[in-house]
């Protein structure tokens, strides 16, 4: 079974499965983090309260987080032809991945800023900062440690996410898993890549656990 | 001419069934270089009070005039520049927890845009002054209460404020530490000439280092003036029942307290140890010896399956059983100490 060309097939599907989820996490929260930004200030006890902004955001990031992750992939094929030009492959996979990760990095980072002591908030407007300076100087750095944790959630959910899109053509370990361990009933090399996974996951757990500790503070 | 001015002012919050008028009708003056102390019980509206000074809170109706111009009149960009000679300092010290002493210090000047090398050297020069250039690479976490609100000060002074309003500053630090707070803020003031304005429940505080006082209650101001007129004579309900509290906390005895303290009998603090909690000793000893005590303040708790406690108990004013009581007490194991210190709350 451990031909060479098995063992490059996993060593490629491992890179792919790296490539998409470090990239859609990257581009999550590229659009992710404005987004939780933006939530946290629009709500009512917010910076600056803005009812409206707010309620179109949560309706759109409710929307898309209750469409289950499969459909989504099948739903937004049209849109991810029209942005890389085609629609199976890891570079395609990004596009619904992101999609599926800004409402959700978006969420995790509204609560994380909204953990944010209001007291020091208030201290900074004394001392009249703005509200773009207190986003950037007070409410991002004092939740730090919460928003690297919450890309360590991000980072799992997301590569959890890539091999599912595996099972339609989205390359990576899942799809290895899918083609091999399902469709020809090559039941090793689907535990080895479902080990692989578990490996993946338990390492960006820990480094992300271990950023977070490290660069908190308050102890 | 008055540094501070309060015109008319009122501060009503929308709630869900209508509204709550947490000011009515303030007028204070707070004169340049003053230590202005503003005392009332809590929900007495104080810290609104404060956060007015600043348009923290935006008046309901009113004006605040800072050195004669109206705080209502700037727009908001000029708000924020006027907030920097308006410094602040909170009960719960509000640092950057996430940030070393020194950043911290440095936070108000990096916000009006000093190059980082300057607000570096400001900021030394400002913990040298508070008495911890010795933290400046230590976070907030790593400090004391005291410590911590004095790298609040540090912070507050580097905009050269010529304001520096306190909310409840002291509020939750242990009486000692309040004093070095209140020293140093004293100290400040007489350098600086800063006009200071001290939000606290605790008329100790006022008595310690204010020139003037408001009280305030429900909302209104009730009484102002010197604090030496308003202690010696104090008009208002609030004014006297804050005087007496405070009366009841001094331990050196000075002013009205003794004669306060003739009307009371010696106190103890008493420790439980082993099972003597599981007795009712004080029951007991009230039973035997037919006279009571008085509780003032007691609590148990169960350490290791052990019920540990202390109490202050108060014996009748110019008991003659008390020592024979002490004696009753110590021979069902529990310990007493003398209780001159304890603190009314």
């Amino acid at each position: 079974m451990w031909t060479p060309e098995v063992v490059q097939m996993i060593g490629k599907g491992i890179g792919e499965t790296l490539y998409m989820t470090l990239l859609s996490t990257a581009f999550g929260y590229l659009f992710g983090l404005p987004m939780g930004v933006l939530l946290a200030v629009s709500d009512k006890e917010g910076l600056s309260p803005n009812p409206v902004l707010y309620k179109i955001m949560d309706v759109i990031a409710n929307i898309v987080r209750s469409i289950p992750f499969l459909i989504l992939l099948i739903l937004l094929i049209p849109f991810t032809r029209a942005i890389v030009g085609k629609s199976t492959g890891s570079t395609a996979t990004i596009v619904p991945l992101v999609v599926a990760a800004i409402p959700f990095i978006a969420r995790m980072v509204e609560s994380s800023v909204k953990e944010v002591d209001t007291g020091v908030i208030e201290a900074a407007r004394s001392m009249g900062a703005g509200n773009g300076r207190i986003i950037i100087k007070v409410m991002l750095v004092e939740a730090r440690t919460s928003l690297i944790t919450g890309v360590t959630i991000a980072i799992g959910t997301i590569l959890g996410y890539s091999a599912m899109a595996g099972t339609v053509g989205g390359g990576g370990l899942g799809d290895i898993a899918v083609r091999y361990g399902y469709y020809r009933w090559q039941t090793g090399i689907m535990i080895t890549t479902v080990i692989l996974l578990i490996v993946l996951v338990q390492i960006f757990q820990s480094v992300g656990m271990f950023l977070a500790a490290k660069l908190d503070k308050r102890k | 001419m008055s540094e501070i001015i309060i015109k008319n002012l009122s501060k009503n919050f929308s709630v869900k069934d209508g509204t709550v008028e947490a000011l009515k009708n303030i007028n204070i003056a707070v004169g340049k270089s003053d230590i202005y102390g503003i005392i009332g019980m809590s929900g007495a509206g104080k810290s609104t009070l404060v956060r007015c000074m600043n348009f923290l809170e935006q008046p309901t109706e009113g004006e605040v005039l800072i050195e004669g111009k109206s705080l209502g009149d700037y727009s908001k960009k000029e708000l924020q520049k006027q907030r920097e000679s308006i410094a602040m300092i909170f009960q719960h010290f509000n640092l950057l927890m996430q940030k070393s002493v020194l950043e911290n210090v440095c936070f108000p000047l990096y916000i009006k845009k000093m190059k980082k090398k300057e607000a570096r050297k400001k900021a030394q020069e400002l913990l040298e002054l508070v008495g911890l250039s010795d933290k400046k690479d230590a976070f907030p976490a790593q400090l004391s209460g005291g410590q911590k609100q004095r790298v609040a000060i540090a912070r507050a002074l580097a905009c050269n404020p010529k304001i520096l309003l306190c909310d409840e500053a002291t509020s939750a630090l242990d009486p000692r530490t309040t004093s070095s707070i209140l020293e140093l803020l004293k100290s400040i003031n007489e350098r600086f000439g800063i006009t200071i304005v001290i939000i606290t429940h605790q008329m100790s505080v006022v008595r310690e280092i204010c020139t003037h006082v408001a009280i305030m209650k429900e909302g209104e101001v009730v009484e102002t003036g010197l604090v030496a007129d308003v202690f010696s004579h104090p008009k208002s309900k609030v004014a006297k029942e804050l005087i007496i509290q405070d009366i009841d906390v001094q331990s050196d005895g000075k002013l009205l307290a003794t004669e306060y303290r003739i009307k009371h009998g010696e106190r103890v603090r008493i420790t439980f140890s082993e099972n003597s909690a599981f007795e009712p000793v004080i029951a007991n000893l009230i039973l035997t010896f037919e006279e009571p005590v008085n509780i003032l303040k007691a609590s148990t708790k169960n350490v290791g399956g052990v019920a540990k406690g202390d109490m202050i108990l108060e014996f009748k004013k110019d008991s003659t059983k008390k020592d024979s009581m002490k004696t009753y007490l110590r021979e069902h194991g529990i310990e007493i100490e003398e209780a001159i210190e304890y603190v009314d709350t």
